[in-house]
């Protein structure tokens, strides 16, 4: 099937990439989300936005069975996430990168070894640890994945003398060299400033698009929701209050999401809000 | 303003207040119960001046043999530290929160170190000798174990306190549990691994220098058959230049600590 994805003129590219039925997640007695459902295609790009705790992460982060989820059901590239276990869970989890927040690198060590890390998703051992131990076509690899970042000069610097911009670029290299078949990115321009920030979206979007990868984003900024994607989720009340196309939507208009009070769409958890018909 | 001032202590509790007064009682038993008295001190500091006096000055007379035997002891402390630290990496892995494969390993390995740790470096050289008899052999051996219990409870604690987020960030890419201990975890607690293991070597280096007080091979022997002897002039070769090792290998433990913080 990656094959297929990696040239699309096969055409046997199975039509969605994510779906999630009756999905809910409850922290204690906290119930975050119920009964979502979504269904997201190969190669569409789509900004997940909502409040502040309104589960964006917790839905991301059930994506890929890094949160375990109470009930429904998570497929993701055709196999049920939370079913899977061990080496099953890791062959998923390779086909689907995740950039976070934070880079989340090792700071000890340099950008390329960072870079090199992300061959881990297709083999273990030694020679994916460190860029000294490194084969030379893995190291050759992760210098073509820094420059797609426009890091090769920094190839050899320790991450932990990086801005935070470079940084993050760095992780979006590591993300690379994993060569998924899915981007999710949790507010990936969250700790940066506005130009490192659109950078950093600009760079995702591209590189979801000219490979026809599926990308999930969350994002705070309504400029990046419309601008990167072709679809906008909106979180509230514990489902999905807001599902229009990208091209419908203006900044300003998804602003108006988060002035409605929490009360008003809790009772109504799962009814789509149209930001341009409220306009 | 028309507030007082708090009071500059607390008044103690009934029971802050009775563990006060049987802490206090428990140690002027202490000092009752072992026997020092004034009439030791009497006693004993003209003895010690008497020693020391005999002491000086040093014979040198038979400085190479002596030199020899302190190289031969910094290397039994050398390959016994090394050893240990070898050891301990797996062991702390298998103790260590989060990275044990099973919580039964993780108890077990934790025992085996606190065992180690717990049981004095002597004890552990008595063991030594009788097992696998006296000399050298002995005393790696009692500093390898000694290492193990020192260093695996160090090396566990930096290994659980290193980045979750890079450790969350390999996982997610599917990376293998070795995979993330040697990509992530070990880089990000290097500086401490380091700093633990120059501690290791100077205490290895502290206790291979008694070692051979029960046997168990190093210069501690040469010094007890110095003080047997009555060779007080000898014996204060061998202390002098024991200082001069220990605070050697203290400074450049101290100077490499700093390089790699
Ligand atoms: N590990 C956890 N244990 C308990 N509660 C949690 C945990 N993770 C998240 N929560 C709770 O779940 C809710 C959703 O959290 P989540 O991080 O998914 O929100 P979010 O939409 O990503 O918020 P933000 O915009 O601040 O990133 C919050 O109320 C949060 O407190
Ligand atoms: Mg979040």
């Amino acid at each position: 099937m990656s094959a297929a994805q990696a040239n699309p003129a096969l055409g046997v590219v199975p039509s969605h990439a994510i779906r999630l039925a009756g999905v809910a997640k409850t922290f204690g007695d906290v119930p975050v989300f119920s009964g979502i459902d979504l269904t997201i295609n190969t190669g569409e790009a789509v900004a997940i936005i909502g409040s502040n705790g309104t589960g964006k992460s917790t839905l991301l982060r059930a994506l890929n069975g890094l949160n375990p989820i109470d009930a429904g059901s998570v497929e993701v590239l055709g196999a049920s996430v939370h079913a899977l276990k061990g080496d099953a869970l890791r062959r998923l989890r390779a086909r689907i990168g995740f950039v976070f927040q934070k880079h989340f690198l090792v700071s000890r060590l340099c950008a390329l070894s960072n870079v090199i890390h992300g061959m881990q998703a297709r083999r273990s051992g030694p020679q994916v640890w460190a860029q000294w131990c490194a084969p030379a076509a893995a190291r050759e690899e992760a210098l073509a994945c820094l420059q797609r970042v426009g890091l090769a000069d920094k190839a050899m610097q320790r991450v932990d003398s990086l801005s935070g911009g470079q940084s993050q670029r760095v992780a979006i290299a590591r993300m690379l060299m994993q060569r998924p078949e899915i981007i999710l990115a949790d507010e990936p321009a969250a700790s940066l400033d506005p130009r490192a920030g659109d950078e950093v979206m600009e760079l995702l979007f591209h590189l979801s698009r000219e490979a026809g990868r599926t990308l999930v984003f969350v994002s705070h900024d309504m400029e990046h929701a419309v601008r990167y994607s072709d679809r906008i989720i909106g979180l509230s009340g514990g489902g999905i209050a807001l599902d229009i196309s990208a091209t419908e939507a203006r900044p300003q208009e998804l602003t108006g999401f988060f002035a409605k009070p929490a009360a008003e769409t809790a009772d109504r958890p799962r009814a789509v809000y149209s930001g341009a018909a409220a306009a | 303003m028309n507030v007082s001032a708090p009071p500059r202590f607390e008044r103690p509790g009934a029971v802050g207040f009775t563990l006060f007064v049987a802490a206090a009682a428990f140690i002027i038993w202490s000092f009752q119960n072992s026997g020092l008295s004034l009439e030791h001190l009497e006693r004993g500091f003209p003895a010690i001046i008497r020693v020391l006096g005999r002491m000086f000055p040093p014979d040198i007379t038979d400085i190479d043999r002596i030199l020899w035997s302190l190289l031969t002891t910094f290397q039994m402390a050398i390959a016994g530290v090394v050893l240990g630290l070898i050891l301990s990496l797996p062991i702390a892995i298998l103790a260590a929160d989060g990275l044990s494969p099973h919580p039964v390993v993780k108890q077990a390995a934790r025992g085996l170190i606190a065992l180690f740790r717990t049981v004095p470096d002597l004890v552990w050289a008595l063991i030594f000798v009788i097992t696998v008899g006296l000399g050298s052999p002995a005393g790696i051996l009692t500093i390898m174990v000694d290492t193990i219990g020192f260093a695996g409870r160090f090396f566990a604690t930096a290994m659980e306190e290193t980045d979750k987020g890079s450790r969350e960030a390999l996982a997610s890419i599917g990376a293998t549990r070795s995979g993330i201990v040697f990509s992530s975890v070990i880089p990000d607690a290097m500086p401490s691994f380091i700093a633990t293991s120059l501690f290791c070597v100077e205490k290895a280096v502290r206790s291979s220098v008694v070692l051979g007080l029960v046997g168990a091979g190093g210069i501690g022997v040469e010094l007890k058959v110095a003080f047997d002897l009555f060779e007080y002039d000898v014996a204060a070769t061998i202390i002098i230049l024991i200082f001069i090792l220990v605070v050697c290998v203290e400074q450049a433990g101290e100077w490499m600590r700093r390089r790699v913080m």
